[in-house]
């Protein structure tokens, strides 16, 4: 797969200054990205050499296009926590625009280079909002989110009478299916293509900077004169442009727009959504994102995933695995960060 | 006077989604006489006593200042939990109940101690709790429902106690009397809310935060636990399905009573009036044969408003100091 030769420094994945006094060396081992590199390799080598189909092309194809559709879950979450908030409606959002996109495919008859964009528009609306709601009460994101998760859900069940749209032009469904070179699917190019512009975003535009700024430390931000309102406004209406794009490339993958794709209130998007992100490395805290450690996340889980399935352990348990794993997760991190402390690398 | 108006704007908590409740009753069952019938105020307090008790449990998170994603997988764990006591083993339900809140308790407190041990947000080690014990729940049980629930556990969810008022007021009555006790009378109370207001002037003054995080969680736990037991006798079958909404309507309901989300300060009674009024409108769209999936829409809708009542509240308290200095 391809996630081996993604080397742990590629631009745009440590957006903290090197300040410390450690060796480049050491620095590079102790990173996230290194960690969950070699961790991704082990597996996928342990995986690989005891579960027979595990490498066939088929079952790469497959993982492959899950790492792309739980990246891009991940990078829509990851756009929000970078100023420290959070959006509980992402799998709503996500949801609503791919029925927005079926219903202006299959019922409208409107063409797909206007539908895509419509539905994503629709979804960087659906995220303006929360985003405008959170600047203006004051109120932390995630009571807001809480509240617009269960309207957004709501009123899109009550539209579509729970329907799906599974009339969508041909293109969509084979979409899904397509496989460049044999085993790579164009739904994993998507998400790499928007990786390599996210990490260019937050490194060389004043936005993304600010963005960085302003989740890093708000009143300092204010104070160098960046506004941190419209700021937060922004990063919640990219959550939701990148979630309603999670939703469409999840739409090719079905071939249909399901209203029940993220469960109930799109709930089932939250692990994904913040496994891949707080796995590869971003701060909840904000102010730190890790746009490769997120696809590196999403990958570690779609790897782990898929072995624990060909190992027939149950698909119930995998759901207390893959929490298990969070859990790990985070608490690997903070011993991480007090090692780095202790040798004065931070 | 500046505290004058402050403890009175704080007692105050109840009135607001207390009148909304009286109003919304009247006017209801003026449009709708059969609102008022035994038989419905049976259905309405049934479920008020269930959602008073899952509120609680949220409600003494939110008053150190956090939240909990895994009430409702802590929930489900125990009602599943409880029901295959019973069933597969035999265990007489007195042995069982109190089983299922010992699980609940070292559940919740477990998750407390890592929160409270690692620092990380509750947020993020709750999602992971919420993804193990429903994953825990679904493995054992795989998604199929227990039957076996003995007729007392199915008499106490279904049987009136006096007129209309079912037996399940007994627990609700219980956990707010408790919490309410808990917090305005009992140190561990007094603890959590001062952790919640200031988590730095708490600890400068001696309160052991940990063991305080710990505790609260270990309490919305056991409240979790009797919540999902009391949902196995209503609804007279093990769900492996019982607490996966509880996520919107334990938050709904004391944002509504008047919590302050950061912490610090919260109301039980107010809570007990923003789940009659939740319940209420529930029940008002069914009444008036409105879509049902409507009701996710009211629920958020509902949350937003208080929110911005709370908010408005706080600026106004704000403006009065300010003018009474």
């Amino acid at each position: 797969m391809n996630q081996s030769h993604l080397s742990p420094d590629s631009p745009g994945d440590s957006t903290m200054p090197a300040l410390g006094r450690g060796s480049v060396f050491m620095r590079v081992m102790l990173s996230n990205e290194f960690g969950l590199t070699v961790l991704i390799a082990v597996t996928f080598l342990f995986f690989a050499s005891f579960l027979p189909g595990f490498a066939s092309k088929f079952n790469l194809f497959t993982m492959g296009r899950q790492i792309g559709i739980d990246t891009m879950i991940g990078l829509a979450m990851m756009a929000v926590i970078v100023t420290g908030g959070l959006d509980l409606s992402v799998g709503a959002i996500g949801v609503g625009a791919a029925m927005v996109f079926g219903y202006l495919s299959q019922i409208l008859g409107v063409p797909l280079a206007m539908a895509i964009p419509c539905a994503l528009a629709f979804g960087a609306a659906l995220g303006f909002i929360n985003g405008a709601a959170v600047v203006r009460t004051g109120v932390h994101s995630f009571i807001i989110t809480l509240a617009s998760m269960s309207i957004f859900f709501g009123v899109m069940i009550f539209l579509t009478k729970a329907q799906a749209f599974n009339q969508l032009p041909l293109v969509v469904p084979e979409f899904g299916k397509m496989k460049l070179a044999g085993i790579i699917s164009p739904l994993l190019v998507i998400s790499l293509l928007v990786c390599a512009g996210l990490s260019l975003f937050y490194r060389f535009t004043t936005l993304g900077r600010s963005m960085l700024a302003a989740g890093a430390n708000s009143k300092a931000a204010k104070l160098s004169g960046i506004r941190t309102a419209r700021v937060i406004a922004a990063c919640h209406t990219l959550t939701g442009a990148l979630a309603a794009l999670a939703g469409l490339m999840l739409t090719a993958r079905t071939g249909a727009a399901i209203p029940s794709m993220a469960g109930q209130l799109g709930q089932d998007w939250l692990l994904p959504a913040f496994l891949a992100p707080v796995l590869g490395g971003t701060l909840l805290s904000g102010g730190r994102v890790s746009v490769v450690g997120t696809l590196l996340g999403a990958s570690f889980v779609a790897v782990m995933t898929k072995g624990l399935l060909l190992m027939r352990i149950g698909e119930f348990w995998i759901l207390a695995c893959l929490g298990t794993m969070l859990l790990l997760a985070v608490l690997t991190d903070k011993t991480r960060q007090s090692v780095l402390r202790n040798r004065g690398m931070v | 006077m500046a505290t004058g108006i402050f403890t009175r704007s704080f007692n105050n908590d109840w009135i607001g989604p207390g009148l909304v409740s009286l109003f919304a009753v009247v006017g209801i069952s003026i449009a709708q006489p059969s609102f008022l019938s035994p038989f419905n105020i049976f259905v309405l307090l049934s479920a008020v006593s269930v959602n008073m008790v899952i509120a609680l449990g949220q409600l003494v998170i939110i008053a150190i200042g956090q939240m909990n994603l895994a009430l409702g997988a802590f929930g489900g764990l125990v009602a599943i939990s409880f029901v295959a006591l019973m069933e597969l083993y035999g265990v007489p339900p007195y042995v069982a109940l109190l089983i299922g809140l010992a699980i609940g308790t070292v559940a919740g407190m477990a998750s407390g101690y890592v929160i409270a041990r690692s620092g990380i947000s509750a947020f993020i080690i709750t999602l992971a709790g919420l993804q193990i014990f429903k994953g825990i729940n679904l493995g054992i049980t795989e998604a199929q429902p227990f039957y076996g629930v003995p007729q007392s556990v199915r008499d106490f969810g279904n049987v009136t106690m006096i007129g209309p008022v079912p037996w399940l007021v007994v627990p609700m009555i219980l956990a707010s009397v408790g919490m309410w006790y808990l917090l305005n009378r009992m140190r561990i109370g007094r603890y959590i809310l001062a952790v919640g207001n200031n988590p730095h002037a708490a600890e400068l003054s001696g309160i052991n935060q940990r063991g305080t995080i710990t505790w609260a969680h270990g309490i919305s736990g056991l409240l979790a636990a009797v919540g999902g037991m009391m949902l196995v006798a209503k609804l007279q079958i093990g769900q492996p399905t019982i607490g996966d909404d509880w996520l919107i309507s334990s938050f709904a309901a004391p944002v509504i009573g008047g919590a302050v989300l950061s912490g610090g300060h919260v109301s039980v009674a107010g809570t007990f009036f923003g789940v009659v009024i939740i319940a209420i409108i529930t029940q008002a769209l069914v009444l008036f044969n409105i879509d049902p999936f409507l009701v996710q829409v009211v629920l958020g809708g509902l949350i937003l408003w208080a929110v911005g009542i709370n908010r408005w509240r706080e600026l106004r308290v704000a403006k009065l100091q300010a003018q009474g200095q």
